[in-house]
């Protein structure tokens, strides 16, 4: 009964570790773009596309995962068949440039901000050495008064 | 802010704008996205664009355009999913075989198609002329090529007469058109 259950168990394992890897033709759908119209594959109805789509198709079938069937499409069709450029080489600059130039953009504005807020605490607070000459020899007399 | 940082500030920007402004001039004075057929449009002569691609015919290995400079070429791009490239076909083989012997070249470029699909359609209408495989498309821009099937016409000297034929060369409207690229292309009188 024990030997059963276990038997079970781990074949319940393996089918969920097979869904969970096998690939979804909807997700590759949604990845790869048709190369005569420019847009994904999910919202083509080229030719092509549809080629491309039986093809996707043919390949889960087979077995081959979704690493495996986009590396022949981007071998038939090149990278750019790819709708996010792969995170290695040159073309992680696509992924690295846009949060550099967000970084940038926090400096900058983290920048003016303490800038115009230094301003604004100087502009608030005059300098006392600034006194009006009137004010300070009555300070002075008040002073002089009050020490002796 | 102080009035240095400001006026820093100030010519980054300027000189910005005026970097996209040029980058715009340049893209509608240059970069009309035409290529070839562009020129060609216009009544000029261009080089033929160079390539070097896989060939998918029985010869195997790489073929460089600029290998086929002195022959009359017939560069037509296709694809197996397209109708009218299957219609016209079978005209582009007579071609062909029929000026084989004055040195004309038919050259397919089979164009964001699979290989294999490619290499079936090749059987299936018996075409023996070469043809190479552009998957990603590469050659199109700078042939100015727009839609499947495209045909050009290529002379001794590796460039571009006649017309570009735009749908299959076998119709009534470019049967002319075709029979008089391939006239030029071979550089005879008429």
């Amino acid at each position: 009964m024990i030997r059963l259950l276990a038997a079970a168990l781990a074949a319940l394992a393996l089918a969920g570790s097979a869904a969970a890897g096998r690939p979804v033709q909807a997700d590759l759908e949604a990845e790869i773009v048709c190369p005569t119209c420019k847009t994904t594959l999910d919202q083509s109805s080229s030719p092509i596309a549809g080629r491309m789509k039986s093809y996707i198709r043919e390949r889960i079938a087979a077995g081959d995962t979704a690493a495996e069937i986009k590396a022949q499409l981007v071998d038939q069709f090149g990278p750019a068949v790819l709708a996010e450029p792969p995170k290695r080489g040159f073309d992680l600059l696509a992924w690295l440039l846009p949060l550099g130039a967000l970084a940038v953009g926090v400096v900058v504005v983290g920048a003016l901000a303490w800038t115009w807020s230094r301003r604004r605490v100087s502009a608030a607070e005059p300098d006392a050495n600034d006194l009006d000459p009137d004010l300070e020899q009555r300070v002075d007399e008040e002073l002089a008064r009050f020490e002796a | 802010m102080t009035g240095r940082t400001k006026t820093v500030g100030q010519v980054i920007a300027v000189t910005a704008v005026v970097g996209l402004l040029a980058l715009l001039v340049w893209k509608l004075a240059f970069g009309s996205g035409q290529g070839a057929a562009g020129s060609l449009a216009k009544g000029e002569n261009p080089v033929a664009p160079a390539f070097t691609l896989s060939r998918l015919d029985a010869a195997g290995g790489d073929l460089t355009f600029s290998s086929l400079k002195g022959k009359p070429v017939v560069v037509n791009f296709w694809a197996s999913w397209c109708i009218p490239c299957k219609d016209e076909a079978p005209a582009l083989q007579k071609t062909y075989e029929k000026y084989r012997a004055q040195g004309l070249v038919v050259l397919g470029v089979d164009a964001q198609d699979f290989r294999q699909d490619a290499k079936r359609f090749m059987k299936r209408f018996g075409l023996t002329y070469p043809v190479v495989s552009d998957g990603s498309g590469s050659t199109l821009g700078k042939w100015g090529v727009t839609g499947f099937p495209e045909t050009f016409f290529v002379d001794r000297e590796g460039r571009l007469v006649g017309e570009r034929i735009q749908g299959g060369i076998d119709t009534e409207r470019n049967r002319d058109r075709y029979a008089e690229g391939v006239r030029l292309a071979l550089g005879s009188k008429s």
